[in-house]
């Protein structure tokens, strides 16, 4: 459930930016998720409702799940554990409580829209299909 | 990785209902228009990290020991908070921050035992966080050498994530819980320094294998330490408030380290 609270963090800290820089709106954000943390899904799941009436809304949230590595100090070398909370070497069998990645949860990038573009493509009569991938045409032949 | 599918599709693989759904009416053109990438690289719980790390000043300053209790609801958290000041509190001021969704039934059960409390209702949150606490911190009186507990929400999942600014984090697992549970909820146990076991009176009649569910514990968290306690037939409760005064002394001392590098 603490999804919500992490993609409200989100969407102030983006928001914050977003309008210190005088954004128009945020067209994607991209996220560094490491795998300890367990909520891409839950993320994706609620980032519309979090984001509704913000300049958040309708950015496209980009995760990037880090997975889990380990430091064992028996091997003196970076290993992946057998699974998610199996700190154990998966080669001698001893503990390494030493977690190197897998509990990142860290706004790497946002992509944002000058006002002037936002202004040119959203007007009235020529509003873009909103799920279009493709950059929209304004004259196509 | 997709995060709703499951599915490790990249780039531009797109379900209906990000991107479609509830943007209709809305009048914003959601393309993926031309935009300018501006790197950012912070922790998304950043605000509430500088939170945490400003009510940890202000304790340290205070000479004030702090834990945080997590468990499950229904694992006496209450009940051996109010055998514990009972206990300390000839010794020791103890304040408490209760958190819980609704009511305040938990902080009337910590008053009558005379202790400043302020109790946090989440509402529709399911944890406390580091600014609701730092809020509590202004109504409570904060004397040198005394503890502060915090009662987190009953629940086993999203406590672990937030820094409130403690000194020590806390999971309180009861024996009826079963001694499967660090292994089904990892995170309460990776971010905790030391596991509560509770109501051990009960033991006897369960089939809880205290051995398992302490290795259980070290498989996610080896350095985790370890107390057994009942608050009501007060088995392990003296070792419990040892533990709690000596970490409070501890507290204590650092008032002078705070200064200097203020």
């Amino acid at each position: 459930m603490h999804e919500m609270s992490i993609a409200s963090a989100l969407v102030d800290q983006v928001c914050d930016q977003a309008a210190s820089l005088g954004a128009a709106r945020v067209a994607e954000i991209n996220l560094k998720m490491g795998v300890l943390n367990g909520i891409s899904r839950a993320l994706h799941f609620c980032w519309p409702s979090a984001s509704r009436d913000t300049l958040c809304e309708g950015a496209r949230l980009n995760i990037d799940e880090v997975p889990l590595t380990v430091l064992c100090t028996h091997c003196d070398a970076v290993k992946t554990p057998a699974a998610l909370y199996n700190f154990r070497c998966p080669d001698c069998g001893r503990p390494t409580p030493k977690v190197l990645t897998g509990r990142e949860m860290q706004l790497v990038s946002i992509g944002l829209v000058p006002p002037n573009q936002d202004a040119a493509r959203a007007r009235p009569g020529t509003m873009p299909d909103p799920g279009s991938a493709e950059p929209m045409v304004e004259n196509p032949k | 990785m997709c995060g709703v599918c499951g599915c490790s599709h990249q780039g531009e693989h797109h379900h209906d209902h990000h991107h479609h759904d509830h943007q209709h009416g809305h009048g914003h053109g959601h393309t993926h228009a031309p935009h300018d990438l501006v790197r950012i690289e912070k922790d998304i719980l950043a605000k509430n990290d500088a939170y945490a790390m400003e009510n940890r000043e202000r304790l340290k300053e205070a000479g004030v020991f702090a834990i945080n209790l997590v468990s499950s609801p229904g694992s006496g958290k209450t009940t051996l908070l109010v055998k514990t000041i009972e206990m300390l509190k000839s010794t020791l001021s103890v304040v408490v921050i209760e958190g819980d969704q609704e009511t305040s039934l938990d902080a009337e059960r910590i008053r009558a035992t005379g202790v400043p409390t302020v109790q946090i209702n989440t509402g529709r949150g399911c944890h406390l966080d580091a600014h609701m606490v730092g809020h509590a911190l202004d109504s409570l009186p904060l004397k040198r050498n005394s503890i502060l507990f915090i009662e987190n929400v009953g629940n086993l999942v999203c406590p672990a994530g937030f820094d409130l600014g403690e000194g020590r984090k806390v999971t309180i697992l009861s024996v009826t819980e079963g001694d499967d549970k660090p292994l089904k909820y990892p995170d309460a146990f990776a971010a905790a320094s030391m596991m509560v076991l509770s109501k051990i009176d009960l033991l006897p009649h369960l089939d809880f294998d205290v051995g398992r569910c302490i290795e259980h514990a070290r498989a996610i968290n080896p350095d985790i330490e370890l107390l057994k306690v009942s608050a009501r037939s007060g088995a392990g409760m003296v070792g419990w408030i040892d533990w709690l005064i000596n970490a409070a002394e501890r507290a204590g001392r650092t008032e002078g380290a705070a200064h200097v590098h203020a």
